[in-house]
């Protein structure tokens, strides 16, 4: 831990930056976001406060400063050290449906996302699909399975909510590590076979 | 990123308001930061040279970290921190790297690393 005073940084190791790669947890209120990132970080799950503007809502008109609603909301995220030039940095979405314009800047630049789905209450995770459909944000539905819920197969929840053949649904248990990480392998693959079908 | 004069006008801004004494009074970074926005130190300066905040922060630059994360460990707003890393760009004790606005998120290279840093933590 000693203070490194005296390494020289030079431009070519200054261009050895990490690339972060972000990645999303949505889903509707009380689904799991927060446990779910805390259980896969490396570090103790963390938040930060950020101050939102409403006048960043999918449009470029920053001027119109008059009525600009500024608002501050806990975020959640953790990270993953993958390799030396690789960080992974998962960021839990707020729940509450009110902010949801701030989804842009969070999904700006985002690989994929994770919609944590809670089978009694399935309808909560529309606006998260809304969402990512629209924005063209690859996603995968897990469904964090309560003990209280109904264990439904994954083609129930996929008739349920209107998916695609080609989207994966996973069960999860998100306090847990291993099952929890395994949906972002899950994710991952899914990431990278649309990446390859999408090259022509 | 806009202008943040406005909040501490809010009504409940009271309690965020004591923070922004640290960088000043200042609200808006000179440096455009990103919640992922990496930072790093470029040893030029020691901690012991600075102020409080800005030591912690540099401190925790000894490693490519996130705006976030800093924010996280220091228990301020990012607004905040935003600030106190700008300043410390603006004298050299740290570099920043903004997130690529551009990002591949189909770069298999980059997707293969992470499927493999995933893998290795099952
Ligand atoms: N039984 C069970 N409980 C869980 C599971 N995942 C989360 N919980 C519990 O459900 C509650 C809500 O979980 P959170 O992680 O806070 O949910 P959230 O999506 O972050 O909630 P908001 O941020 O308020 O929208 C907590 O009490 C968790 O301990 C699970 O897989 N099984
Ligand atoms: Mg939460």
């Amino acid at each position: 831990m000693a203070y490194n005073g005296d390494s020289d940084h030079s431009p070519a190791q200054q261009s050895r930056m990490p690339t972060p790669i972000k990645l999303l947890v949505a889903g509707g209120f009380g689904v799991g976001k927060t446990t779910f990132v805390g259980s896969v970080s490396e570090i103790e799950p963390l938040s930060t406060e950020e101050t939102i503007t409403a006048a960043s809502i999918g449009t470029d008109d920053l001027t119109g400063v008059g009525d600009k609603v500024t608002t501050t909301v806990a975020l959640d995220f953790g990270r993953i050290t993958l390799d030396p030039q690789h960080i992974l940095y998962l960021f839990g979405t707020p729940g509450q449906d009110r902010f949801w314009f701030m989804w842009n800047e969070l999904s700006d630049g985002a690989f994929g996302a994770v919609v944590l789905a809670d089978t009694r209450r399935l309808e909560d995770c529309f606006p998260a699909l809304d969402f990512f459909e629209r924005r063209g944000t690859q996603f995968i539905v897990a469904v964090n399975e309560f003990d209280t819920g109904f264990h439904y197969e994954p083609e129930e929840v996929r008739a349920a909510l209107d998916l695609k053949p080609n989207i994966p649904i996973v069960c999860c248990d998100a306090r847990d590590p291993r099952s929890a990480t395994l949906v972002l392998v899950t994710l991952t693959k899914h990431l990278m076979s649309a990446a390859a079908s999408s090259v022509r | 990123m806009s202008s943040f004069e406005h909040p501490l006008l809010d009504d409940d801004a009271g309690p965020l308001v004591r923070p922004y004494t640290v960088s000043n009074g200042r609200t808006a970074p000179t440096a455009k930061l990103d919640l992922l926005s990496l930072v790093r130190s470029t040893g030029q300066l020691r901690p012991s040279q600075l102020e409080a905040e800005h030591a912690e922060a540099l401190l925790l630059c000894r490693e490519p970290i996130s705006v976030a994360e800093v924010s996280a460990h220091l228990r301020l707003p990012a607004m905040v921190i935003k600030v106190l890393l700008s300043d410390l760009v603006d004298v050299g004790a740290i570099i920043a790297q903004a997130p690529d606005p551009a990002v591949d998120t189909t770069d298999q290279t980059v997707l293969e690393a992470l499927l493999n840093g995933l893998q290795r933590r099952l």
